[in-house]
């Protein structure tokens, strides 16, 4: 295994990260604070509290898990697409790195920036509402999972898109409405029997309610089936990544 | 000599249908330095992708220093170096880091004081915490360069990179092609530039629509296909070339000062003291003569044409 080659990708994506520091770390942070002021101060005032729970403190896990999806799949998306815009991937393809180094290179880094991110998006929250994680440990697997998984998602569609307009046109016209749909703001109980049912479909849901039951201990589906779809999601990631290597779909001619 | 490449029956077609590379075969031997000519799209950059692992052949077999470039990839990659075609280089990396990144690529360990040396022998050394957008065409050419050496390769591959550069830096990148030569690295150099291959070349191969037409040594090539022209000027103006002279196409200059005769030097059929005897016996006052050698351009295009 060429260790070497999977610790410079790695370093060279994370010192763009650092090299962007402010436009990487500023935009969700005022973002996430200015979902508090609306959502949880100024309109989350006048809405009752969910399950025992206040509104500002319910949405903690939805606004994490909205900034989490949206950054690991933008990270690790543009990670790869770059090379191939610019030309550059020519070095990967004709160093002694196998798919699978490029990839945890690749879809490491992006996992990290997204972790880090929802550290400081979480204490970010902690500022504006008390926060108590119930289950550390189960906290911080369906964090790593979800950022894993999506950043693999992300690595598919930064290998499939030829121009940026492609590259935006997944996160901006699916990722986001699911994320919105998916129970990040209020729970599906709140919502007509009908539109509960369509929910169920939305995978997101299952990713919002286990990481919000690992704070709160409530949730909209069982933690089991929540780990379960995640898993489920990161594994068809991983199918489809095997059969673009195995194609060299996108990469080689 | 020895084989460091070798080529058995490499075929590529695209997706798209095109034939880019029909049946090569090709030794390339250690040490040497074997330019590539051919036309735009003859399938030279193609040749250097599929054994570099950029493109993925049809059919055939590619073994470097002995080893299968689709089994062994690592073993054949890791002694590989590449400088492409494109300036294609991250624009915010800097010189040193993006030098030291390609180190890594490689899997070869951290080793700063080659990669300085690296640098100062390609005159980046000033430039190596600036930013690559910060440079000029012919100072990334070089950046390309040292990223392919940072692993140390015993095979380089330069696919045509004089192009677009000044003359002041082509004879930089010739001279550092002579240096890398004597270290022993093996080159490959793909180039539109004839006077490039005459150059540098041991032995030159020549591509046209993915088939190659010959692998010869350059002197050999040239003893062999070049053809020289004996030019005689004469004291006075000539109409026509006198009948006698028919057998030898011997052709007249438009204001009828100069006569010209095309012969091949390994022709066994051409003798030159019969020639000039028949010129002198046909009554032309000979006033000076010269001969003009055919360059590896002149072969180049006469080869292809006749493809």
């Amino acid at each position: 295994m060429n260790l070497m080659a999977i610790k410079v990708i790695y370093l060279n994506e994370m010192m763009r990260f650092w090299n962007t520091l402010f436009q990487s770390v500023a935009s969700p942070v005022i973002s996430t604070a200015l979902y508090f002021v609306v959502f949880g101060s100024a309109i989350g005032s006048r809405i009752e509290n969910i399950d025992g729970i206040s509104y500002g403190l319910f949405i903690v896990p939805g606004l994490t898990m909205l900034s989490v999806l949206t950054q690991s799949i933008s990270n690790a998306s543009f990670g790869i697409f770059f090379p191939k815009f610019t030309g550059t991937i020519y070095e990967l393809l004709s160093a002694p790195v196998s798919y699978y180094e490029t990839l945890i290179g690749y879809v490491g880094a992006a996992a990290t920036k997204s972790l880090i991110l929802a550290t400081i998006i979480l204490a970010t929250a902690n500022l504006f509402v008390d926060l108590n994680i119930a289950h550390p440990i189960w906290m911080l697997s369906f964090l790593v999972l979800t950022c894993v998984a999506f950043s693999l998602f992300g690595f598919i569609i930064g290998l499939w898109a030829d121009n940026f307009e492609k590259l935006q046109i997944i996160p901006l016209l699916i990722i986001t409405p699911l994320v919105f749909l998916g129970g990040s703001f209020y729970s599906i109980s709140m919502l007509p029997p009908v539109w509960q049912t369509v929910t169920l479909f939305n995978p997101v849901l299952y990713l919002v309610s286990g990481f919000r039951w690992s704070f709160f201990e409530i949730s909209d589906v069982g933690v089991g089936v929540s780990l379960l779809m995640v898993l489920l999601f990161l594994s068809i990631c991983i199918a489809i990544i095997a059969w673009m290597f195995k194609t060299g779909y996108k990469l080689k001619q | 000599m020895n084989t460091i490449i070798s080529i058995k029956d490499l075929t590529k077609v695209y997706d798209s249908g095109f034939n880019a590379l029909k049946s090569i075969n090709l030794d390339i031997n250690k040490g040497e330095i074997l330019g590539l000519l051919g036309p735009n799209g003859a399938g030279k950059t193609t040749l250097i992708s599929t054994i570099c692992g950029i493109v993925s052949p049809t059919s055939g077999e590619v073994t470097v220093d002995g080893f299968d470039i689709v089994k062994d990839f690592r073993k054949t990659r890791s002694i590989i170096g590449l400088v492409p075609q494109e300036l294609t280089l991250g624009s915010f990396d800097t010189v040193w880091g993006t030098v030291r990144f390609s180190r890594g690529l490689f899997g070869a360990k951290r080793d700063d004081a080659y990669l300085e040396e690296l640098l100062k022998d390609l005159s980046l050394f000033d430039k190596k915490d600036s930013e690559i957008r910060m440079l000029s065409g012919g100072m990334k050419r070089r950046v390309l360069i040292a990223k392919a050496l940072s692993h140390n390769p015993k095979i380089l591959f330069l696919d045509e990179p004089t192009a677009g550069v000044d003359v002041e830096l082509r004879k930089d990148l010739w001279k550092i092609v002579n240096v890398l030569k004597s270290k022993g690295v093996t080159i490959i150099l793909t180039t539109h530039y004839i006077e490039e291959a005459e150059e540098l070349a041991d032995r030159i191969g020549v591509i046209s629509n993915g088939e190659l037409l010959l692998v010869e040594k350059k002197a050999h090539l040239m003893e062999t296909l070049g053809k020289k022209e004996l030019v005689i000027e004469l004291k006075e103006s000539l109409a026509k070339v006198p009948s006698s002279l028919d057998k030898h196409n011997i052709e007249i200059s438009e204001d009828g000062m100069h006569i010209s005769y095309t012969y091949i030097v390994k022709d066994e059929e051409t003798d030159m003291s019969e020639v000039l005897q028949e010129i002198t016996n046909s009554g032309l006052h000979i006033k000076d003569l010269k001969i003009v050698q055919s360059s590896l351009e002149d072969i180049f295009v006469d080869l292809v044409k006749e493809k």
